[in-house]
């Protein structure tokens, strides 16, 4: 069986929820083996990734790697596509992976493929285009398929498997080696989850009327242990920073549930969460198009709505 | 300090977008055509840079002929000359195709800086500033929310996952940025009217020294199976809140096994 390697994405030791879900993929298309660029790489983490089926962790750690962003990820990539012929790369739909990704396509002559949502065992991937209205089913047709996956479109399932370490050293050209980071700024965002892993988002919109009424939409978030989005009224307004946008402009969500405050629905939001489960939708104005994609609606003041849901949710925990 | 901007026309933002049955590309005819909403700060973000240490602006853009309403609309917003490359041939081009035919026309030309938006809203695949630093060989800055430029050393705040990094390269680069660097202007009736009497040069693929047979939809490295239209959702339930809105809603989330 082939290999696939799959790009670890991880902030140190941290394992992100989709590397384990590009590891569940993976396995559909053959045998996959993790690469970890950078330090973290614990007994623990080992054990994690063997733990979804993982045979095998080739670890790139060196300073070539940790201080230069993108550019010496991409010649690792394009060196295991030339010494492994992998089935398939895949890799998470963040700005690091997809650039990662679009280098090594580049330097490789193979196709590449951004936020499919499933891979087929034949390497076709399926996307969600224009804001969840179409599926597109596409494949590469040249070289090796360089596939970026969203988070949150494969469950990830365990398939216990020992996973074999294996330290690699790959040399990065010094042209590689241009941009250097001189310092990493971790914003402190507090105790919710990311917006794009979240299991639940809870966003607000011209409706909450302000910064200050971002207030109960973060109480309601909080008594879902959600996270926070905003449309892009509300982050161009200034009421909620603008990394927390949620539409075509912003960050696209597919979590099992999400509930709009005060969100109109217009295009330009619905092309960033129509692929959510379940939508839960309040908002005054009953004539609102974003009520066409609640599973439950409730056409009423967000003020004693949300309020209400907080306190009964508190209550049946 | 010689900028170019690359832009995209796009179908405007608000608009539904749907593939076409004959060739499974996007029907660009079926919505209005517009600047790349992600573009206009980068646009921006080139014209400051330009005003505070001098120098020029040049817009550039791959697309069909009405393109060229959408490079005049960024040039009108300050910039001093265009690129509009042009073909029939370039249609169903994919991003490996479009890298290369963009990289070939910024070469040579002695750019210090090669700006783009972070993506754009119609393929929102955010490869091609990596592909185009990948192919001209040159350091890659991207998802910039901060752009600083000093003699001839670059620095950039890149927006990460958990904040961001501060980079550090020499010129010339390849550098995107996010749409919380600046505030993009709006064009005045000086620079509309400027706008239309600034050089644009019009490149063919044979211009740029390229064989048609690597570009357009032949030439891709990845092909559409097959699409359809997400079924609708069938449609929920919508009460009106008379007291009771948010208990209900409970009531739904316990019925579901949310909560």
């Amino acid at each position: 069986m082939s290999d696939v390697i799959v790009l670890a994405d991880h902030h140190d030791s941290e394992i992100k929820k989709i590397t384990l879900e590009l590891i569940t993929g993976a396995r559909a298309l053959g045998n996959p083996v993790v690469l970890w660029l950078g330090t973290g790489c614990t007994d623990d983490v080992l054990a994690t990734l063997g733990n979804y089926g993982a045979t095998k962790v080739l670890i790139a750690d060196s300073d070539s790697v940790n201080n230069h962003p993108v550019a010496p990820g991409a010649e690792i990539v394009a060196s295991l596509i030339a010494s492994m012929s992998p089935a398939a790369v895949l890799v998470a739909s963040t700005a690091d992976g997809k650039e990662i990704a679009a280098r090594a396509a580049i330097k490789s002559n193979s196709g590449i493929i951004t936020d499919a949502v499933e891979i087929a065992a034949d390497s076709t991937a399926t996307q969600s285009v224009f804001g969840g209205s179409t599926v597109v089913h596409s494949r590469v047709t040249q070289g090796t398929p360089i596939i970026t996956v969203r988070p949150n479109a494969i469950p990830a399932t365990a398939q216990p498997c020992a996973a074999v370490r294996e330290e690699i050293s790959i040399d990065i050209s010094p042209s590689a080696q241009r941009v250097t980071i001189k310092d990493r700024t971790v914003v402190e965002k507090g105790a919710r989850p990311e917006l794009t892993e979240a299991e639940v988002v809870v966003s607000g919109g011209r409706g909450v009327g302000g910064a200050e009424g971002f207030g109960v939409i973060e109480n309601l978030a909080d008594s879902l242990n959600a996270a926070v989005g905003a449309s892009r009224a509300a982050t161009d307004a200034g009421w909620y920073p603008h990394q927390f946008q949620v539409g075509q402009t912003g960050k696209t969500v597919s979590p099992q549930l999400y509930i709009a405050n005060g969100i109109s629905g217009a295009i330009q939001h619905r092309a960033g969460m129509q692929t959510s489960k379940v939508v839960v939708v309040v908002n005054k104005d009953p004539e609102a198009p974003i009520f066409e994609l609640a599973d439950y609606g409730v056409v009423g003041d967000l003020f004693s709505v949300v309020p209400q849901l907080t306190e009964e949710i508190t209550k049946r925990k | 300090m010689k900028i170019a901007v690359c832009v995209k026309q796009v179908p405007d933002t608000w608009a539904e977008k749907k593939l076409r049955s004959s060739d499974s590309r996007l029907d660009r005819e079926a919505a209005d055509g517009v600047l790349n909403e992600l573009d206009e700060y980068a646009v921006e973000q080139a014209l400051q840079l330009v005003e505070a240490a001098g120098g020029e602006v040049v817009i550039v853009t791959m697309g069909p002929e009405r393109a060229g309403e959408t490079l005049r609309k960024a040039i009108s917003m300050g910039a001093d000359s265009g690129i509009h490359i042009v073909d029939d041939n370039l249609g169903g081009s994919d991003a490996i195709a479009t890298s290369a035919v963009l990289a070939k026309a910024l070469s040579g030309r002695d750019f210090d800086l090669i700006l783009f938006g972070s993506e754009s809203t119609d393929a929102r695949m955010s490869v091609i500033p990596a592909m185009v630093a990948e192919r001209l060989d040159l350091p890659q800055v991207t998802f910039a929310q901060k752009v600083e430029v000093n003699g001839t050393e670059l620095s950039v705040e890149r927006v990460t996952e958990y904040g961001f990094d501060l980079l550090s390269t020499q010129l010339p680069a390849v550098v995107s940025v996010v749409e919380k660097i600046n505030e993009p202007r709006y064009p005045s009736f000086k620079g509309i009217m400027a706008a239309k009497k600034k050089p644009v040069e019009s490149l063919t693929v044979a211009d740029l020294g390229l064989e048609p047979s690597v570009v357009g939809a032949s030439a891709a490295w990845s092909e559409v199976k097959d699409f359809a239209a997400r079924p609708p959702k069938a449609a929920g339930v919508v009460v009106t809140d008379e007291g009771e809105g948010g208990v209900k809603i409970a009531d739904f989330l316990t019925s579901q096994k949310i909560i």
